[in-house]
């Protein structure tokens, strides 16, 4: 059974406090649920609608509505790569090319030893620097093969 | 750390494809920023750096004010929406009824206009800009509790904020107010104003009938009024240099500052702020730096991704304002200037942007939902060399059921890009069809196009 820790939920108690409904926490309880779990299984959704009080339906809803939150486990690291028009301007889609040659999966896939998720983002508001991608969560802009390579060295 | 491009993106850049050096820095412009003024300093997400360039004397000033003459303030000034719709901020302001409570203020900070990067910038160099801006806005409109809607993927420019926001409240310049950041979780519709109050309320963001409009109905069913980042951020220097300074800013009907997101086949692409009614022409090819060596331009969408796409003899002369890119057949959007040289496939660009507005419409309402997923697999099947006679009508026809019969303004933004390039670039679209390729690059190319 999917459960918070103790700092888990007193953060939870804090985001409670934040909205005037609980169901408005839906989406900050999940982003916290996904930092503790790492994906948000349906165990993960139960429990979260349990906290909210609401029907597990509703936190399904969401789940399934947003591209941030993982229905499946993730690898250490989770690339999100930008392929929209002005960074597809400037070379996106063959850095993406380039990314899924060098670990070795397609986009929407986790590779086998559990380092890297791939994922196709779209526009991410960084297209003065484009290309751009997320390596979790931090931008990397004015991306280029030879950077990738440099950064995927230093991933664990 | 994001390299963000702001004042001098040249500077931090590497050299473009091709390798060819940086074009050399142009001469200081008289235009003194307002906005991205803290851009560039050190520290500058942090209070004391904030405070010692000027922060909160606005605010000071507008507390000192009846929130009535605050908002009359705001409407003498003359400032306009700066997310999209150009909405005169302080009208908007004046239709929250004053016999209903509480009243919400909402930050929509969910940038996500394909073409836009100008509140994610701001966010995270300049966060007690945004607060300064909010806390007037909600003095305005006696709003207790504000929320910054946040995009999911800004994960930085959250963590600014909520730090600049403790900083802020420790140094009691909140008040009794409160500012809560809430963070998105990816759905390009919450940047909808609608779509937003629902993904603020915890659903997902469906975009909600109007009437009621959120002055009246909004937040959790109370009186609320959304703002954009940039709209908040001119706030601070309207009540610290008071309104006739800021209408010698812009012009009559356009007043103020703006921020004009450049990007694409530019050597310098990058946030520049200028007055509206700037004249493009000076901004592509002085401050951003003109096209790459040997180009020239094709093609260029004023105001981001959801736009009508202008031909360049159609930019000819062009001044950035509401009013004078919509007597072009365009508007200006969010600013979002999207370039593209002489070496750009059209069909492909549309293409590109077909496939993004199927991929976020909400699926909420049918001519949207499967619309625009059938512009896109047209579109597709055009790029890849099999598109058939009839195909250009179907699009159009596929459009003219969109646009204007869904319940948000998605199905306009899924629409104008196909019919303003279908009209625009028809040539070239008519070109795929016949050679069953596409005429810029070789056949096999074209048909291994992911």
């Amino acid at each position: 059974m999917a459960a918070f820790s103790p700092q888990a939920l007193a953060e939870f108690q804090l985001i409670l406090g934040r909205y005037p409904t609980k169901r408005a926490a839906t989406l900050p309880t999940l982003h916290l649920a996904q930092r503790e779990f790492g994906w948000i299984s349906p165990e993960v959704m139960a429990y979260v609608a349990g906290l909210l009080e609401l029907p597990p339906i509703k936190v399904y809803e969401v789940v399934t509505f947003y591209t941030m939150f993982h229905q499946k486990p993730v690898g250490r690291h989770v690339i999100e790569a930008c392929a929209t028009l002005p960074c597809a301007l400037n070379g996106a889609e063959a850095l993406l090319e380039h990314v899924e040659k060098r670990i070795g999966i397609r986009a929407g896939e986790t590779t086998k030893d559990g380092r890297f998720t791939l994922k196709k983002a779209e526009c991410m508001a960084a297209c003065g620097g484009g290309p751009c991608l997320q390596v979790n969560g931090d931008y990397h802009e004015g991306m280029t093969p030879e950077k990738f390579d440099r950064l995927v060295a230093e991933l664990a | 750390m994001p390299d963000a491009p702001l004042e001098h993106p040249d500077q931090r850049r590497q050299p473009r494809e091709g390798g060819e050096p940086p074009a050399p820095v142009p001469p200081p412009p008289a235009y003194e920023p307002i906005l991205l003024r803290n851009i560039g300093i050190p520290d500058s997400h942090l209070l004391k750096t904030a405070l010692s360039r000027g922060a909160y004397q606005g605010l000071k000033k507008a507390q000192a004010m009846a929130p009535e003459a605050v908002i009359e303030e705001v409407k003498k000034s003359g400032l306009r929406g700066r997310g999209g719709a150009g909405f005169p901020t302080g009208n908007k302001w004046s239709f929250v009824p004053k016999d209903k409570w509480p009243h919400y203020l909402i930050v929509n900070a969910d940038e996500s206009e394909p073409g836009t990067f100008k509140d994610r910038a701001l966010i995270e160099n300049d966060p007690h800009l945004l607060i300064e801006g909010t806390l007037i806005g909600a003095h305005a409109l006696g709003a207790e509790v504000s929320y910054i809607y946040i995009r999911g993927e800004m994960v930085l420019g959250a963590k600014r904020l909520e730090a600049a926001l403790a900083e802020a409240r420790a140094a009691g310049l909140l008040g009794n107010r409160q500012i809560h950041v809430h963070r998105g979780a990816g759905a390009y519709i919450c940047g909808e104003e609608t779509g937003l109050l629902e993904s603020l309320e915890g659903k997902r963001g469906y975009p909600r009938l109007k009437p009621p409009f959120p002055a009246l109905v909004g937040a959790f069913g109370k009186p609320t009024v959304v703002n954009n980042v940039e709209t908040l951020a001119n706030l601070p220097a309207i009540f610290d240099k008071g309104v006739a300074w800021y209408r010698t800013i812009g012009t009559e009907k356009s007043p103020g500052p703006k921020i004009f997101c450049v990007s694409g086949h530019v050597r310098r692409p990058g946030n520049y702020e200028k007055p509206l009614g700037y004249p493009l022409e000076k901004l592509i090819y002085e401050d951003a730096g003109g096209l790459r060596p040997g180009r020239t331009l094709k093609a260029l969408i004023p105001g981001g991704s959801s736009m009508p796409v202008l031909r360049a003899d159609e930019v000819q002369g062009l001044t950035m304002d509401y009013e004078a890119v919509q007597a072009r057949g365009s508007l200006l959007g969010s600013a979002g200037v999207i370039v593209m040289d002489d070496s750009t496939c059209m069909v492909r660009c549309l293409l590109n942007i077909s496939r993004f507005y199927a991929h976020e419409s909400c699926g909420q309402c049918t001519p949207c939902r499967e619309g625009s997923t059938w512009l896109a697999k047209i579109l597709g099947r055009i790029e890849a060399g099999q598109g058939e006679g009839g195909d250009l009508e179907l699009l159009l026809d596929i459009c003219d059921n969109i646009a204007g019969k869904t319940i948000c303004p998605f199905g306009e933004a899924t629409a104008w890009p196909v019919q303003s390039f279908v009209k625009r670039f028809r040539d070239d679209f008519a070109a795929h069809i016949t050679q069953h390729r596409c005429p810029q690059r070789p056949a096999a190319v074209a048909a291994s196009a992911r």
